[in-house]
């Protein structure tokens, strides 16, 4: 019997399992490794569990989803979270620094329907998670990948690096010493190879931050490269927007801004 | 003669991007009560966007949906552009409608192959229907592909291309980039004729709607832009678009649902080819009549020839733009910011995308409303749901409930675009 892989969906817009369907050239390929045991958005047969592998979208951001993720940790032998909802709440998660009420009232005529938290979590604030793929959305180069080492049982290859170092790599002219124009990507985990600064645009941190970004380092150069203060907020406040608002935080204590 | 009443439930809707159930009650065959129930969480878009720089709701708002984001994008650039004064050169237009026709292949090759045929096959996934059609699937993920590939040239990717930005783009590609998808989309066309002449050889269940149809129009088939159409008389300003689009909230749901003049209306792909037959190329025309349609389509199961018969021509009007297609001077004109109201719409594969921003002095958004086309046809959905009950009453549940769903899915609504607009009903079974 082939492994089994099921794909859930928590709050998001379906890019990152849409990446899954998006691998137009290994899909049957994949669907003959594996049994395809829960996929929702792409299949009626949906199997009980246990699953060898769940892929998680979405935050968590209901209390019925509360439950349901621990249901499916729970089912799951590898739970893999993907892409910024899963990894870091996502855009969603701008609620957590505002009036999740005030919010509800802006867009619902009846905002006491609403059966919302307060805070958009992702998957790790709930449960163990094995493996996380950055990114959003993510990449579908590094899903195969993690998807064929979890079939052979490596460890999948996830760098820890960053969208600068890919960029240096790939030969890319630097946006930011040739340019001036102001770029995320020495602060921003690897995985994207370095899109933005080939299409001749900085980096907007879409995969969230790298393990260490040097944000002390970071801020001064986007500053010079003429950002406001606003602007520096907005940037890092979009779909990794927690994840970046811990490392400024920690930043902060560690001597201040 | 004895009372009979009969329960339809369906606790997570399938093979729909987003998260639905479905409930009927049914008394003697008469439809008591029809709802589509989203429950997908809300994520509270139009919220956040308040006082954001007036340069970011491409970005942000193309995070709605990964099935569309090329119609948020142009959706939100359009509104935009329009409250800062800003016209962009007709060579970054064209280039805005080849990203936009990427999308179109992709996201109807997507529904077609993988989320509606398994309904006409009776298969409950694409990979069952390749086990005995696996020729045909792989002509859905060639084409599929091919239009992946052409928004990967122009955007940088496929899902939230990074390269789009108000006034055009960060940066474009020259004429010999270009080439090698230019091949591909000619192979593409032979498979996008292929599909036509597929799925036309479906069975498909009786149904004629009545829904006044909503749609854009241009000189060319409408998709990146337009003028707002409508079946029952003249059309209106985008500007006017919320004067005659209108949430209300009905009797029997908690979700809204949006009115046109107060009635319900139909907008996707049944109502474009309707309003804008005479648009098409001479080759679609000729493929759909092929596959049996007249110069309207009203019967929402036939849904997937007419999406097949736009791949068609998104296909050849790709290749069109290509074969025209000089680098353009220059890949962005400024758009300043400028206090005001901007209105923006275009032709997203499920139908009209709506957005207003309200631009402040300090050049942030004051106030954003985007009104998704899955919220525009929920009512339409529901009444479909109600006729098929009573058509199809016959069935036992199980295909009934089968049936319903395939009446859902005719529309092949992008329920995560519309939750900041329909209200949470968790019931999960």
């Amino acid at each position: 019997m082939p492994p089994s892989l099921a794909v859930w969906k928590f709050a998001s817009c379906d890019g990152c399992q849409l990446t899954v369907l998006d691998c137009e050239d290994e899909l049957l390929t994949l669907a003959e490794q594996v049994r395809i045991a829960a996929f929702p958005e792409a299949s009626s047969a949906v199997v009980a569990g246990p699953y060898d592998v769940s892929l998680v979208e979405g935050s968590i951001t209901t209390p019925v989803d509360e439950r349901r993720i621990k249901e499916i940790r729970a089912q799951s032998g590898v739970l893999v979270a993907i892409g910024a909802c899963a990894t870091a709440g996502g855009i969603q998660a701008l609620r957590n620094f505002a009036d999740v009420a005030e919010f509800a009232s802006v867009v619902y005529a009846r905002p006491d329907y609403i059966h919302t938290l307060a805070t958009s979590t992702p998957a790790s604030a709930h449960v163990r998670v094995d493996y996380e793929l950055r990114g959003c959305p993510i990449d579908r180069g590094q899903l195969l990948d993690t998807l064929a080492a979890l079939l052979v049982g490596r460890k999948p290859r996830l760098p820890a690096a960053t969208v600068c170092t890919e960029c240096k790599r790939a030969g890319v002219t630097c946006v930011t010493v040739a340019e001036g124009i102001a770029c995320l990507g020495p602060v921003t985990h690897a995985g994207c190879g370095a899109l933005c600064p080939r299409h001749h645009r900085g980096c907007y941190g879409c995969f969230g931050p790298m393990a260490t970004p040097q944000m002390p380092a970071m801020i001064p150069l986007l500053h010079r490269d003429g950002m406001s203060g606003d602007d520096v907020d907005r940037v890092f406040g979009t779909f990794n927007v927690t994840a970046f608002d811990e490392e400024r935080a920690s930043d902060d204590e560690r001597g201040g801004r | 003669m004895t009372r009979s009443s009969r329960t339809l439930r369906v606790g997570a809707l399938t093979r729909v991007e987003g998260e639905g159930a479905l409930h009927v009650e049914l008394r003697d065959g008469i439809p008591e009560l029809v709802e589509l129930n989203i429950y997908e969480p809300p994520r509270f878009f139009e919220a956040f966007l308040r006082g954001r720089a007036y340069t970011e709701p491409p970005d942000l708002t193309a995070r709605i949906c990964g099935i569309c984001p090329v119609a948020y994008q142009v959706s939100a650039c359009n509104a935009i552009e329009s409250a800062c004064g800003a016209t962009l050169d007709a060579d970054l237009l064209a280039l805005r409608r080849l990203l936009y026709c990427g999308e179109w292949i992709h996201s109807h090759a997507l529904h077609i192959y993988l989320l509606h045929a398994p309904d006409f096959l009776g298969a409950p996934d694409v990979i069952a229907v390749a086990r005995e059609h696996r020729e045909a699937v792989l002509r859905g993920l060639a084409l599929k592909k091919a239009g992946n590939r052409l928004m990967e040239l122009i955007g940088g990717r496929s899902i939230h291309p990074i390269n789009v930005r108000l006034g055009g783009f960060y940066s474009t590609p020259t004429r010999a980039e270009l080439a090698p998808i230019a091949e591909e989309l000619r192979r593409a066309l032979d498979d996008a004729l292929a599909t036509v002449a597929w799925v036309a050889g479906f069975d498909f269940p009786e149904l004629t709607v009545e829904h006044e149809l909503l749609a854009l129009s241009a000189e060319r088939y409408a998709i990146e832009d337009g003028v707002i159409a409508r079946s029952d008389g003249p059309g209106f300003a985008v500007a006017e678009f919320s004067e005659h689009v209108r949430e209300t909230q009905v009797p029997h749901s908690t979700a809204l649902h949006a009115t046109l003049d107060g009635r319900r209306h139909l907008t996707g792909p049944l109502a474009r080819y309707t309003l804008n037959y005479d648009a098409l190329s001479p080759l679609a025309r000729e493929a759909a009549t092929s596959a049996g349609l007249g110069r309207e389509c009203r019967n929402p199961f036939r849904s997937i020839i007419v999406r097949a018969v736009e791949v068609v021509y998104a296909v050849e009007e790709a290749l069109r733009i290509i074969e025209s297609y000089q680098r353009p001077v220059r890949p962005f004109v400024d758009v300043e910011a400028r206090p005001g109201v901007g209105h923006g719409v275009s032709e997203a594969p499920r139908g009209l995308l709506y957005h207003r921003y309200r631009i402040d002095d300090d050049g942030l958004i004051a106030e954003a409303d985007i009104v998704p086309p899955t919220a525009q046809n929920q009512a339409a959905i529901e009444d479909d749901l109600a006729r098929v009950v009573v058509a199809a009453g016959g069935l036992d549940n199980a295909a009934l409930t089968a049936m319903c769903e395939r009446a859902i899915r005719n529309y092949d609504p992008c329920i995560s675009c519309s939750t900041h607009f329909l209200t949470l009903t968790v019931n999960r079974r």
